[in-house]
């Protein structure tokens, strides 16, 4: 037998420890002046470190992401970020700069056509897009930080965090670091003498630095409801009628966008008229939407658990402790992690919209130009097989797609949109733009955002396609087309076959779920506007300046 | 600018004195009057748009509403600034509706 080989157990230990003598050498204690930060990254970071900047679509760390921009690229490149989104131009300038090389991430949004740009170029490779809890999953294995670069609201003098209402994707990404040998480094907006709560204990942080301006928060989840259409009503109408009542959906995420906020603002209304109240919308995985007050107010909604903040909301949540989750000092306690995993396994449906759709139901929001990611879409936008205690919408749905024999139940995934968007672009189409996106990007798949065969309806303005009961891809490519409208994909329909899935109820037009048209109007709107929000709330909503317009 | 003319057929519906006017002309919307028209089992459409290259498609919208309907034995004249055929298709039901009454 061969003797054990000579190896050290504790290089990630001793490395931290190197990096940290080379910070405690340039005169570094825990508290950083801001001035001198960039000397702290360049010290305790190396060549080809994972790197996680904290952002996801609210807050962001954004004074760290400059400042390591603004580091030097003969000392630190080749870095491999592993965070939930590329939204700041400082984290594109990462690429451009030389710093990084490498990307794992979840969503881009705004910086989509800059990365798209990149991706040709071949300046950054991108190791691949996932849903948030799974590259939150991934940084417990294959993909754990070095570096975390992280935004709290405040730090006391021995480090503990308090995060605020926008705790968000922190608690994920320290746990992974700081418990593998990695630096965790954060920015604070402010220093307390004593912390309204703690969020994250002092020796799982290195440094703090106070940083010049509270970290950037975007209102991601705000819509006025000035902006809702008519036509948005009358989808709205259709999916309250014909899907949330008829399953019983009392456990739900709405995505972002005008389509879900007119449903929630129907609810206090229309659905209220159908009877609905205790029936639909109990219990939410969802941000604190503005456009959720009015449901809020009316009793519809018990509980509402949240990925993060929204920014206006703070005192609302304060001041609704019974359906918020708060913490001792009262403001609000949001984990993106958690809340991921109740819109994964606690939830009964997701509604939500994308940009593209194929006639196998799969849809992407990558399009021609622009990877703007998924963010959480694929993660609650899908059937989980682990998941194993039923409730009456779940099992609807299972033995509508497997029969009355049916082992297991089915979530209900349902995608929301008009036929065309802006400039006449059609939804529907013959093939989605995520496989030329796949050949450009030289990705092993192509960015899909939702399969096909977990989508179990799509609401258009001209019905609901129920594709649980559809037998064959047949039946559900002309369920599609269908509900596809007056797009080449629409018009391309078998009129005869789509009759006949009307006639066995898996098309439903707004006239089969007997809705008058003439009242798919904005007076429908439990809320009009931003300062009918507000008036709803009691005045405890704040919106952002630029939802102010009076 | 492009102006539009279409015939079609459709079942004859109730006929009152009274036009309907729905909708408005703005971005993205359109404006549709709903009057009694010369033939009981057709459908006549007037258009001006202000998008221009669209034929096709208003065709295939209106020939769907008329054959969805019972907007025989009306006139419909409709002013568009570029809306969308969901948006098309809901104004045109409401304005038949509006026009034929009824209970909402």
């Amino acid at each position: 037998m061969n003797a054990p080989q000579h190896r050290q157990w504790d290089s990630l230990r001793q490395s931290r420890a190197r990096r940290l003598e080379r910070a405690a050498s340039l005169g570094f204690g825990k508290e950083i002046p801001v001035d001198r930060i960039i000397d702290l990254l360049e010290a305790v970071i190396q060549p080809g470190d994972r790197v996680c900047l904290e952002g996801n679509n609210q807050k962001q760390a954004d004074f760290l992401s400059e400042s390591l921009a603004d580091c030097d690229p003969a000392r630190l490149h080749d870095l491999s970020l592993v965070q939930s989104v590329l939204a700041l131009p400082s984290h594109v300038d990462l690429f451009e700069r030389g710093l990084a090389s490498r990307l794992d991430f979840s969503f881009s949004g705004p910086q989509g056509a800059r990365l798209a740009k990149l991706v040709q170029q071949q300046r950054i490779e991108i190791g691949a897009i996932h849903t948030y809890l799974e590259l939150f999953g991934r940084y417990f294995l294959d993909l754990t930080p070095n570096i975390a670069l992280i935004a709290a609201q405040a730090a006391d003098a021995d480090g503990n965090l308090y995060l605020g209402p926008n705790t968000e994707d922190t608690p994920a990404i320290i746990e992974a670091t700081a418990f593998k040998g990695g630096i965790v480094i954060a920015q604070v907006n402010e220093r307390l003498d004593k912390l309204p709560r703690v969020d994250v204990p002092a020796d799982w942080v290195d440094f703090t630095v106070l940083a010049p301006r509270p970290n950037y928060i975007e209102p991601l989840f705000t819509r006025d409801p000035a902006q809702i259409t008519e036509v948005q009503v009358l989808m709205a109408m259709m999916a309250i009628k014909g899907i949330y009542a008829e399953y019983g959906v009392t456990r739900l995420n709405h995505g972002i966008g005008f389509d879900t906020a007119a449903i929630e603002l129907l609810l206090p209304t229309y659905a209220a008229d159908l009877g609905l109240k205790g029936k639909i919308c109990t219990h939410w995985a969802l941000n604190p939407h503005p456009t959720l007050i009015p449901a809020i107010e009316s009793g519809f909604v018990q509980s509402v658990h949240s990925f993060g903040s929204e920014v206006g909301m703070e005192a609302y949540v304060a001041a609704r402790s019974d359906v918020f989750f708060t913490g001792a000092d009262g403001s609000m306690r949001s984990n993106r992690a958690f809340s991921q995993t109740a819109g994964l396994y606690a939830c009964d449906m997701f509604i939500g919209s994308t940009l593209q759709m194929d006639l196998a139901g799969n849809s992407s929001t990558a399009t021609l130009g622009r990877i703007t990611g998924f963010g959480g879409a694929p993660n609650m936008g899908s059937d989980p097989h682990g998941r194993r205690h039923a409730s009456p919408a779940w099992l609807k749905a299972g033995r509508e797609a497997a029969g009355p024999n049916a082992i297991r139940g089915r979530k209900l995934v349902v995608q929301m949109v008009e036929t065309f968007r802006e400039h006449m672009a059609p939804v529907f189409v013959e093939e989605l733009d995520a496989w030329k996106l796949q050949k450009t990007m030289g990705a092993e798949l192509p960015p899909i955002m939702i399969y096909g065969d977990d989508v179990s309806h799509i609401v258009t303005e001209e019905g609901i396609a129920n594709l649980l009961l559809c037998r064959t891809p047949e039946e559900r490519e002309q369920a599609i087309r269908g509900v596809a409208g007056f797009t080449p994909v629409g018009m391309a329909r078998d009129k005869h076959a789509v009759e006949n899935l009307r006639d066995r109820g898996i098309i439903r037009r707004a006239e089969d779920l007997g809705i008058d048209p003439r009242q798919a109007s904005r007076d429908l709107l439990a809320a009009r506007s931003v300062k009918d929000l507000v008036r709803w709330s009691g005045g405890l909503y704040a919106p952002p300046s630029r939802f102010r317009n009076w | 600018m492009e102006i539009l003319e279409f015939r079609f057929d459709s079942t004859p519906g109730a006929r009152p004195n009274h036009p309907a006017l729905c909708g408005v002309v703005g971005s993205g919307n359109l404006e549709i009057l709903v009057q009694s028209g010369e033939l009981p089992d057709c459908c006549q459409v007037h258009i001006k748009t202000s998008a221009r290259g669209f034929g096709t498609t208003w065709q295939a919208v209106l020939g769907d509403f008329a054959a969805s309907h019972a907007a025989g034995g009306t006139t419909i004249a409709i002013n568009d600034m570029g809306a969308t055929p969901a948006v098309v298709s809901l104004r045109l039901a409401q304005a038949l509706a509006e026009y034929q009454g009824g209970a909402q």
